[in-house]
């Protein structure tokens, strides 16, 4: 079947099967393969995007249940070569290792801190819960996250 | 695979009316894992997120009318004053990515033990309103979950919204997981105080094939309550009745032994849960802090 929908400001089409994830449509139809795909049960958070201003995990989400919809992915953060500043702190912060989880992470905290600018500790590590890291041990999330907090306008 | 997108209430019985074994999908948290994993392929999915009638909650004689397709989300910031219970038990949900797709009736769809809005709803005599095209019926929620993950919906029948009172007391809900978010409950525990009709409603989560309202253990609190004068009084309930709710309620529970804890562990928690809640809630009721 036919999908439309909006992606990173940008009207897209495609063909997708019914039974596909939207993670799929993102990263196998449209070639964007910042969202991650790693359990594909809700767990990881990798693939962790915007659907509607909501933060959501893509693979949950079947694709024709998208149609018409306005998905952002870690890809419609930035401005050109110009990084957000939560992609910044996280490269400033040393938050990245493998970087596997890195993309949802940014979205998860972009989705914080459009909510709430200045989160508590708790507060991040209530918002980030949904995203796992293998790699960095979370400390340098946290501190990516609060200095992200102190340079977003 | 069939994917059906209907924009009505009435347009999607029709769908489900002519496709018995569609799945139905709302938030997806429950039924993309089985996709994903291949477990269950439907012949066709009903999604439900373009039906307007069960998005939106109101008012209805004197009741609150909650459409299905509410979300934790939108239940812990536009219900949280209205229903506290059901809003604590929203925010131990999985993480906000769950919390903003995953709603109150995929929770009453799945019919697990361990759905975390399941004891606010038993607490406060929720009942869930069902339609098919052949008509619409009310289940009281006890009823309309009849075991692990198991329901009394025909499968011509959708769940269009559940029916509870505003609090008129203080609410509480505990849950017991190995951490503090993304969890399933080992167990869980939600109560209700009602004053104006003097009662108090309880349901053990996640302890049993369903959860479980421990009508000794409420029974018992109501008569200390009503012996004492308590209602009036606002004087503490005594520790040896608290306990005793306590155990009366872990007697209540019908746990087993799996993966994320022993029946033991269970029933003793239920029981620490129990006399907790009520503490917790009687001491609001009271107007005293913690
Ligand atoms: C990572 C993760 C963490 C989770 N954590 C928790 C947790 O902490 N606590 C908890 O209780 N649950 C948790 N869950 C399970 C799930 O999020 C909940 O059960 C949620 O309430 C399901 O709602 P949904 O809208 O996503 O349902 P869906 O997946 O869309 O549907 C669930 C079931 O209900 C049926 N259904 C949905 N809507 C209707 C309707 N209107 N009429 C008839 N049938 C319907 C579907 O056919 C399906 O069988 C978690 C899931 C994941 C993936
Ligand atoms: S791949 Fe979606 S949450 Fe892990
Ligand atoms: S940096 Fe490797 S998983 Fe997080």
């Amino acid at each position: 079947m036919k999908l439309r929908l909006m992606v990173n400001g940008e009207s897209r089409e495609t063909e997708v099967r019914e039974g596909e994830s939207l993670l799929y449509v993102l990263r196998e139809r449209l070639g964007l393969f910042g969202s991650k795909n790693a359990c594909e049960q809700g767990e990881c958070g990798s693939c962790s995007v915007y659907l509607d201003g909501e933060l959501v995990c893509a693979c949950l989400v079947l694709a024709g249940q998208a149609e018409g919809s306005e998905v952002v992915t870690v890809e419609g953060l930035s401005e050109g070569e110009r990084l957000h500043p939560v992609q910044e702190a996280f490269l400033e912060a040393g938050a990245v290792q493998c970087g596997f989880c890195t993309p949802g992470l940014i979205v998860a905290a972009h989705d914080l801190l459009s909510r709430n600018s200045e989160p508590t500790e708790a507060e991040v590590r209530e918002a980030l819960a949904g995203n796992l890291c293998r790699c960095t041990g979370y400390e340098k999330i946290l501190t990516a996250v609060q200095m992200a907090a102190e340079t977003t306008p | 695979m069939q994917f059906l997108q209907p924009h009505s209430w009435r347009e999607a019985l029709e769908a489900r009316a002519a496709h018995p074994g569609a799945r139905p999908i709302f938030g997806g948290t429950d039924v993309m894992v089985d996709l994903n994993f291949g477990r269950k392929r439907p012949e066709t999915v009903i999604d439900l997120t373009r039906v307007p009638e069960i998005r939106e909650w109101n008012r209805e004689d004197g009741l609150l009318r909650i459409g299905a397709g509410v979300t934790y989300t939108r239940a812990i910031t536009e219900l949280g004053n209205l229903l506290p219970g059901l809003a604590m038990a929203s925010r131990t949900v999985g993480s906000p990515q769950i919390r903003n797709r995953g709603t109150i009736g995929g929770n009453l769809g799945s019919a697990s033990p361990a759905g975390d809005a399941l004891p606010p709803l038993y607490a406060s005599h929720a009942v869930i309103e069902v339609a098919s095209t052949r008509g619409t019926r009310r289940i009281p929620v006890g009823q309309f979950i009849i075991g692990p993950k198991r329901n009394v919906l025909e499968p011509d029948e959708l769940i269009i919204a559940f029916i509870m009172p505003e609090a008129e007391g203080p609410q509480q809900y505990a849950k017991i997981g190995t951490r503090n978010a993304m969890v399933i409950a080992v167990c869980s525990f939600g109560l209700a105080l009602h004053p104006e009709s003097r009662s108090v409603g309880a349901c053990i989560g996640s302890a049993g094939p369903t959860p479980i309202q421990p009508r000794d253990a409420e029974n018992f609190i109501e008569d200390v309550i009503e012996e004492h004068d308590l209602w009036e009084s606002r004087a503490e309930i005594p520790a040896s009745a608290l306990d005793r709710f306590g155990v009366l309620a872990s007697e209540a529970a019908m746990p087993i032994d799996d993966v994320r804890g022993s029946a033991d562990y269970r029933r003793h928690a239920v029981g620490v849960l129990a006399r907790r809640t009520l503490t917790w809630a009687w001491n609001e009721h009271r107007g005293v802090a913690g």
